[in-house]
Order: structure tokens, then sequence, then C-alpha cells
């Protein structure tokens, strides 16, 4: 028999070894295109694939010359962080009068905005496209903000209307009485005492159109192509280039990559908020 | 000056009527409380007071100014929450500017107001601190020093004390009684604690399912209920009813035949009273003697004791079946199961008629 100390141990153990095996699980096909990317092209189609090779940066040097990452990379800038602008501007209001001002509609009308998310998007692609095409959207960043806010919007006004109704009305009321404007009374109370939250919001909002694909792919072409379109441009009908195709991947993961791993300390606080208290 | 004048005021969400029709005249430097049970109305009042609420209809009136559609930042009233509702990510200091702030006062006059205010509370060592780094009873107070600095024209309390353990709520009591003496401000106070009402208010409302039953001192209320529902809500232990029928009316007096056959002779103008009219005898715990049962008619059995050192409430079973409480010395000594007689002091016995209205005694419809 084990004591209860051990058994602890050993559960802990266990709990690190398979937290970890996930971890790697999740992480391999990331860290297979980190490497992929770094070789040539024969070396990416060799069979049994190759963890050890002479590393090259050639498919970097050719996808800048072929590309203008600089481009693609600043679309996807402005489109994502031009989106959750717009959507906070928007999500705050709605989810502050949702959570403090509830009526009978409150539930309904949450439940409904969720619903749109659950319409496969492709069964609103040819209306979408065609509005784009008669307002001149197409192709444009405007374009790209409006529908990336659009299809954000549900999931911020939620998450945002979560994170408001942990906070005690009487606060708000407080704010009121002490001579609170309606927007000071967001700015200066609601959004300090809600700011762990609403940054998770606002940080998945940029994850969330930095890897959207299917509407950029469809609605733009160059000049608004953000970098999900740039990597599809690589595997092209002339074949697959494998390492080519991971270089550009790279480059297009990476600032995200790089923001979340910034921000998740900000980011797991956040969206565990309501559910561990 | 701060004279608050509410008349006629109505509040409904969705069909339920909260308050019915609320006529009240609040004074300058008065100190106000909102008694009664949970779901009277109370913090409704004091909320639609506040302008948290809209009203249904009616208006309230400060200074014969109208405020009744006033945002609440507008109407000059500062509310002390029972949750606090402090704000958590502000220092105690900018807990209590806030306001000051907002209303664009000066950096130094902000800086006097909150130190005299933290002075008043014992607050100084703490203004540095978040909320959360206070005991309750010291939010509490911070609290109220949020209230204080804006010098309002009225405080509103909305039952201050009922997150408080028994010790403190006893401590902040006397200190909210202080205050109002040294601030001498016009103070509106809800709560459900018939102890607070009595002790801090100059003024108690009872309030029951959105109507006002009394308005008066404490001792009025307590000497002259106006109905069964005041005189059964204020005391402690609560005064005992009696049923019983009337047998005999003269110019001052009426005689009642209780339940358990005993009869009692009790002062009453009896204007509107017939014989055979059901009423209700309401006597408090202390206006009950006990004695020998061959000493009175009204005769029973000893049900429960409690002794608290001071006092021991007996809670006694007539032959009637009814309860009745009689508070005796604490040193009073009696067993479960004793027969015992009781005698009322049948000039401090109220009488209700059918209705629960309190019948008038004759010597103060002479008054």
């Amino acid at each position: 028999m084990l004591s209860l100390k051990q058994r602890r141990s050993l559960n802990t153990l266990l709990m690190g070894v398979l937290a970890w095996g996930v971890a790697l699980a999740i992480f391999f096909p990331i860290f297979w295109m980190l490497l992929t990317s770094f070789k040539t092209e024969i070396d990416a189609f060799a069979t049994p694939p190759q963890l050890f090779f002479s590393p090259t940066l050639e498919n970097y040097t050719l996808v800048n010359e072929r590309s203008d990452y600089l481009h693609f990379a600043w679309n996807s800038v402005v489109v994502s962080f031009g989106s959750t602008i717009i959507g906070m501007m928007l999500a705050v209001p709605a989810a502050y009068s949702m959570a403090f001002f509830e009526t009978k509609r409150t539930k309904g009308t949450l439940l409904w905005m969720l619903s749109t998310k659950m319409l496969p998007p492709v069964g609103v692609l040819v209306p979408i496209y065609l509005l784009f095409k008669d307002t001149g959207l197409l192709d444009t960043k405007t374009g790209l903000v409006i529908i990336y806010t659009l299809i954000n919007l549900p999931i911020m006004i939620w998450m945002a209307y979560t994170y408001f109704k942990e906070i005690p009305k009487e606060v708000l009321e407080a704010a009121r009485m002490d001579g609170s404007t309606l927007f000071q009374e967001i700015w200066r109370v609601l959004l300090p005492m809600s700011k762990g939250g609403l940054a998770a919001t606002v940080l998945l909002s940029l994850i969330l159109s930095w890897n959207e694909a299917f509407w950029s792919l469809n609605l733009t072409a160059s000049e608004a192509a953000p970098l999900t379109a740039l990597i599809a441009s690589y595997s092209s009908p002339e074949g697959l280039f494998w390492a080519k195709l991971s270089a550009v991947s790279t480059l297009a993961c990476a600032p995200i990559l790089i923001f979340g791993w910034i921000s998740q300390k900000q980011l797991v606080r956040g969206l565990s908020f309501g559910a561990v208290k | 000056m701060a004279n608050l004048t509410i008349k006629n005021l109505k509040k409904s969400f969705g069909d339920i009527e909260i308050l019915k029709g609320i006529d009240l005249e609040i004074k300058d430097n008065e100190f106000v409380v909102f008694v009664g049970p949970s779901g009277c109305g109370k913090s409704t009042l004091l909320r639609s007071i506040a302008g948290l609420e809209d009203v249904t209809s009616g208006h309230i009136m400060l200074d014969h100014k109208e405020i009744t559609d006033l945002a609440p930042a507008k109407r000059d009233l500062a509310m002390v929450f029972q949750s606090y509702a402090l704000y958590p990510h502000m220092s105690v200091r900018k807990n209590m500017s806030f306001a000051l702030e907002l209303a664009k006062e000066n950096k130094e006059v902000i800086s006097t107001k909150v130190s005299e205010a933290a002075r008043i509370l014992e607050l100084e060592p703490l203004l540095e601190r978040k909320p959360k780094e206070l005991s309750g009873g010291q939010r509490q107070r911070v609290a109220i020093g949020r209230a204080i600095v804006r010098q309002p024209k009225v405080f509103l309390f909305d039952e201050p004390l009922s997150n408080l353990d028994a010790a403190l709520r006893v401590q902040m009591r006397l200190e909210l009684a202080r205050l109002h003496h040294d601030l001498n401000a016009t103070m509106i106070y809800v709560t459900h604690d018939q102890v607070e009402a009595m002790t801090l208010a100059d003024k108690v409302v009872v309030l029951n399912q959105g109507r006002i039953e009394q308005v008066g001192t404490p001792l009025e209320l307590y000497r002259n209920p106006a109905n069964r529902f005041v005189a059964g809500f204020l005391g402690m232990p609560k005064m005992s009813f009696l049923p019983g029928n009337v047998t005999a009316i003269d110019a001052s007096s009426v005689t009642v035949e209780l339940t358990s056959g005993a009869s009692v002779t009790l002062p009453a103008a009896s204007e509107h009273l017939r014989k055979g009219s059901a009423v209700t005898v309401g006597v408090r715990p202390e206006n009950i003697d006990v004695v020998e049962p061959s000493e009175s008619s009204l005769t029973g059995y000893m049900d429960i004791a409690e002794s608290l050192g001071s006092d021991t409430y007996c809670y006694v079973k007539t032959d009637g079946q009814e309860t009745l409480t009689v508070r005796m010395p604490g040193n009073f000594a009696c067993n479960y199961g004793d027969r015992i007689g009781l005698r009322l002091h049948v000039d401090e016995c109220h009488l209700f008629d059918e209705q629960g209205n309190a019948v008038q005694k004759p010597s103060r419809m002479a008054a």
C-alpha cells in the first residue's frame, strides 16, 4: 500500500505527464511547421521524415522575394486591430445595458446573437459577396474590418456581458449617486473593475481576426489580403511546396504567437474568470 | 436646509405595485427611519428618493423643488449601501474624493475635506489602502466617509449595518447617532431591524405592503400603535394578542371575554364597537404580572422560559390556547408546566377592532 503522501505525489506525477503529453500533441504541428520551414524542398518531402538535417534560410529568402510580407502583415494588423477596436466600442455599451438594465428580452437577445455563430459562414457567402461587390467593399480593408467586427461581435458581447454580470450593481449606483455621467460611470468605474476580463475579450478578438481565413480568402484578392490569404497563395496549382508553405505560415503565425505568449497570463485569468471563483 | 416632501408616490414593477401611494414630510435635520418587513417597499422608497428607480407616478420635492425625474447625480443626495459598494480599484482616499473630483472641486479643498472626514471616522491610517484590505467595519466607515465629504442635502442609508456582526453593529449604531448629532444633517435610514429604528430615529415610518402604516416618534409608535401591525412589529419580544368578544360597553371602558373565558375590562372610547364585536387585546410583555392561579381569572401553564440574565422571558400557554409573552426579572424561577395566574395591566393594554385598527383610549381622546 502506498501512503497518502506517496499517492499524492504519484497523482501529481501522472497529471504532469498527461499535461505535458497534451501540450506536446497540441504544439507538435507548430513545431513541425517551424522545422519544415528550415528544410530544403527535397528534405521536406523525405520519407521517413527527417528530424536532423542541415537547416537553410533559402525558403525565407524566396518567400521574401516572391511576396511582400510586410504588405500582408500590415493588412492583418489593420484589420484585426480595427475590427477589435470597433467591436469593443459596440460590445461594451451593449453588454452594459444587457447586464445592468436587464429586460424580459435580454436572455433571448443574447441567445439569438450567439445563434448567428451556429450558421455555417458558407451559407451566406453568396449574399455577402454580392453585397460587398455592389457596395465596392470587395478587396478593401474596410470591408474586412466590417465583416470581422460582425462575426466577432456576438462573442465579444457575450464575454463582456459575463464579466459585467460579476460586478455588483451597487458600485455603479454609488458612482451615479456620486455624480458620474453615464460615460464617467463606464470609463472610471466599470472598465477599471472589469479590465482583466475585457483584456481577455480584446485578445480573443485579435486572435480570431488574425487567424480568420474563410472571409479573407473569399472577399480579398491582393490589395486588402491579410497573412492568411498569403499562406493560401502558396498552395498553388503547380504543386505543393511544403517548405515554402511552412516558411510563410511561420511568418504569419509568429506575431500572434508571440503576442499570445506575452499576454497568456491575462488571457488565462480572463477566460477562467467566471468559471473559477 | 433640506425639507423633503413626497406626494402620492407610486411605483410598479410590471404588474406588481410595490409602493401604493406614499405621502410623507421629512424636515430639515431629521433622522427618519423606514422600517418594515422584507418586501414592504422600504428600499424601493429610498431608491426612488435617490433617483435609482423611476417612479410610476407622484412627486418628490426637495426644498419645494421638484426632483422626481432628476438624475441621481443632480439631486445632491448621498447614499450608503448595504454592500458598501466601494470602488475596489481605488484607494480609500480616492473613494472619498471621487465625487468631489467629478464635481471639479479645487484640489486643496478636496484634500481638506477628505482629511476632515477621515479624522471624524478615524480612517486616517487607512487612507492609502484598497477596500479589499479593510475589515467590514472599516469599509462601512469609508462608505459613510464617501457620503460625508460631499456635504449632501440628505444622507440615505440602505440597511448599512446588516452586513456587520452583532457587536460591531451596536458600535456603528452609536457612531451613526453621534454623526447625526455632529453633522446636523437630514438622514433617511432603511432597516428591517426595529432596534435600529427605535434607537436612531427622530421619526419612524412603518411600512407594510407598499403603504405607510404609521409615522411618529419611536415612543409614540411604541405606546400608541395605530393598528395591530405596528403594535406587533415594534417591541422585542413582540406584543401578545388575545382574541375575544365584547360583552359590555360603557362610556369609558369595554369588557372583553377572551377565548379562555376570562374577562378583562379595558379603558376605551368605543364609538363603533357593539356588544358581540370581535376584538383583539394586545399586551406587551412588561405589562403582565405572574400571580397565583387563584388570584386571577386568566390562568395557564408555563411553557418555555428564556433567561437572559437581566430579564426572563416566559412564554405562557393560557387555558384558551393563546400564547403570551411575559417579561419577568432575571431571578424569576419557574418550571415547565407550572400552573400560574396572569394579571394584565389593563391601562397599558391595547384594544384592536376587527379590522386591526386601534380603539382609542378615553384619556387620550380628552387630551
